[in-house]
C-alpha cells in the first residue's frame, strides 16, 4: 500500500506536542500527510505571553499558526473544517464522521493519528477521536488503516497499559522544538520554561522532546 | 488590547444604551483544570451573539473590574476584568487575564453578530 498520514486533530498545536517528530521524519522520507483539523482553536486560553490576540484576533493569529508549524513539519495537505473550538463535543459526531470518511476514502490513508476516545481529556480531543473511529469503523475491515492514538487521562496507563508504538524523534528535536514554537499565541511561555529545563539537561523534559509513544486502536 | 480605563470603557457603555447588540461573554478555567490539579473543577460558561439592550450600563471596582448591564428583565455581568480594546468595527471587547496573560472572562458587545 502507498504510504499517506491523515492526521485528525481539533486544535492547532495538538499535531506539535505529540506527533511533531514521527510526522517530521516521515514527511522527511517523502510520505504524505494530510492533516485536518477541526477547529482554529478560537477559544484558547494562552493569548501569548505577553498576550498579544484578543478573542476575535485569535481565530486568523492561530490559521497562520498552523500554516508554519505544517510548513515546519513538512505538511503540505491542511484541511481546516471551520468548526468552533470546545463545541465538538454538542455537534453531530455522525456528521463529522462523514467528513472525515470523505477524506478517507479520498486519500487512502495507510495510518491515522488521532486522540484516543474517551482518554484524551479535553472534550474536543475526544470528540474528534471518537468521530475518527466511527468514520473508519464503517470500512470494511480489511479496508482499514492503521490508527494509533493518543492518550493521556489520568487513566490511561491503568486501562491501557503503555503505549505499544513508541518513536525515538531525537534525531529531528530542532524540528519538534521548532513546530510547537510556530504556535506562539498557545506556546511561548511554555518554549521559554522548555529551553530553560533544556540548558539544565531536565531529563523528564528531554524525554518528552525525544519519545512519541502511541497506541494502536484495536477495533 | 491595554489596561482598561474606567472612564473610557463607562464612555463607551453609555453610547451603547438602549441599542440592540449582539453579546459574547465566557468565562473558563480551562479544559485541563481538573487534569492539572484534582482538587479543581473544570467550570466554564460561554453565549456567543445573544442579542440583548441594556438600560444601564456600569463599570465598577477598583481593578480588576466588573462590568453590569440592566436589561429589561434582568442582568449581565463579569467580573475579574482587567484589558480593554475597541476594534475596528467599534465593537468593545473587554477581557479579563490571570497573572500568565490567559484569558480567564471575556465580555464583548457589538452593533453586528460576532
Amino acid at each position: 500500500m502507498k504510504e499517506h498520514i491523515l492526521v485528525v486533530f481539533p486544535h492547532p498545536d495538538d499535531e506539535a506536542f505529540g506527533t511533531a517528530g514521527y510526522l517530521a521524519k516521515q514527511s522527511r522520507k517523502g510520505v504524505p500527510i494530510t492533516y485536518v483539523c477541526a477547529t482554529l482553536g478560537e477559544m484558547g486560553r494562552n493569548m501569548g505571553k505577553p498576550f498579544f490576540a484578543n478573542r476575535e484576533t485569535l481565530p486568523e493569529i492561530r490559521k497562520k499558526e498552523i500554516q508554519d508549524a505544517c510548513k515546519v513539519m513538512g505538511i503540505n495537505d491542511l484541511r481546516l473544517l471551520g468548526l468552533r473550538d470546545k463545541t465538538l463535543e454538542f455537534e453531530d459526531l455522525d456528521v463529522l464522521a462523514d467528513t472525515i470518511e470523505k477524506v478517507i476514502k479520498e486519500i487512502k490513508p495507510s495510518l491515522i493519528i488521532t486522540f484516543y476516545p474517551g482518554y484524551a481529556v479535553h472534550p474536543d480531543h475526544d470528540a474528534c477521536g471518537e468521530a475518527t473511529i466511527n468514520a473508519v469503523k464503517r470500512l470494511k475491515v480489511d479496508e482499514r488503516p492503521l490508527v494509533y492514538c493518543k492518550a493521556f487521562s489520568k487513566n490511561t496507563v491503568e486501562n491501557l497499559g503503555e503505549p505499544d508504538v513508541v518513536f525515538d524523534v531525537s534525531d529531528v528535536f530542532d524540528v519538534k522544538l521548532e513546530a510547537i514554537a510556530a504556535h506562539k499565541s498557545q506556546t511561548e511561555g511554555l518554549i521559554a520554561n522548555l529551553k530553560k529545563q533544556l540548558q539544565e539537561n531536565n531529563e523528564e523534559a528531554i524525554q518528552w522532546l525525544q519519545e512519541e509513544g502511541y497506541y494502536t486502536y484495536r477495533f | 488590547m491595554k489596561t482598561i480605563t474606567v472612564e473610557d470603557v463607562q464612555k463607551k457603555l453609555n453610547e451603547l444604551v438602549n441599542t440592540e447588540l449582539y453579546l459574547h461573554l465566557e468565562t473558563t478555567n480551562g479544559a485541563y483544570a481538573a487534569h492539572n490539579d484534582a482538587t479543581k473543577m473544570n467550570v466554564g460558561a460561554y453565549i456567543r451573539n445573544a442579542l440583548i439592550s441594556f438600560s444601564l450600563g456600569k463599570i465598577t471596582g477598583a481593578g480588576p473590574y466588573r462590568v453590569g448591564l440592566k436589561t429589561s428583565l434582568g442582568w449581565i455581568y463579569a467580573e475579574g476584568l482587567t484589558d480593554y480594546h475597541i476594534d475596528e468595527h467599534d465593537r468593545l471587547l473587554l477581557a479579563g487575564h490571570d497573572t500568565e496573560g490567559r484569558l480567564a472572562v471575556a465580555f464583548q458587545l457589538s452593533k453586528n453578530p460576532f
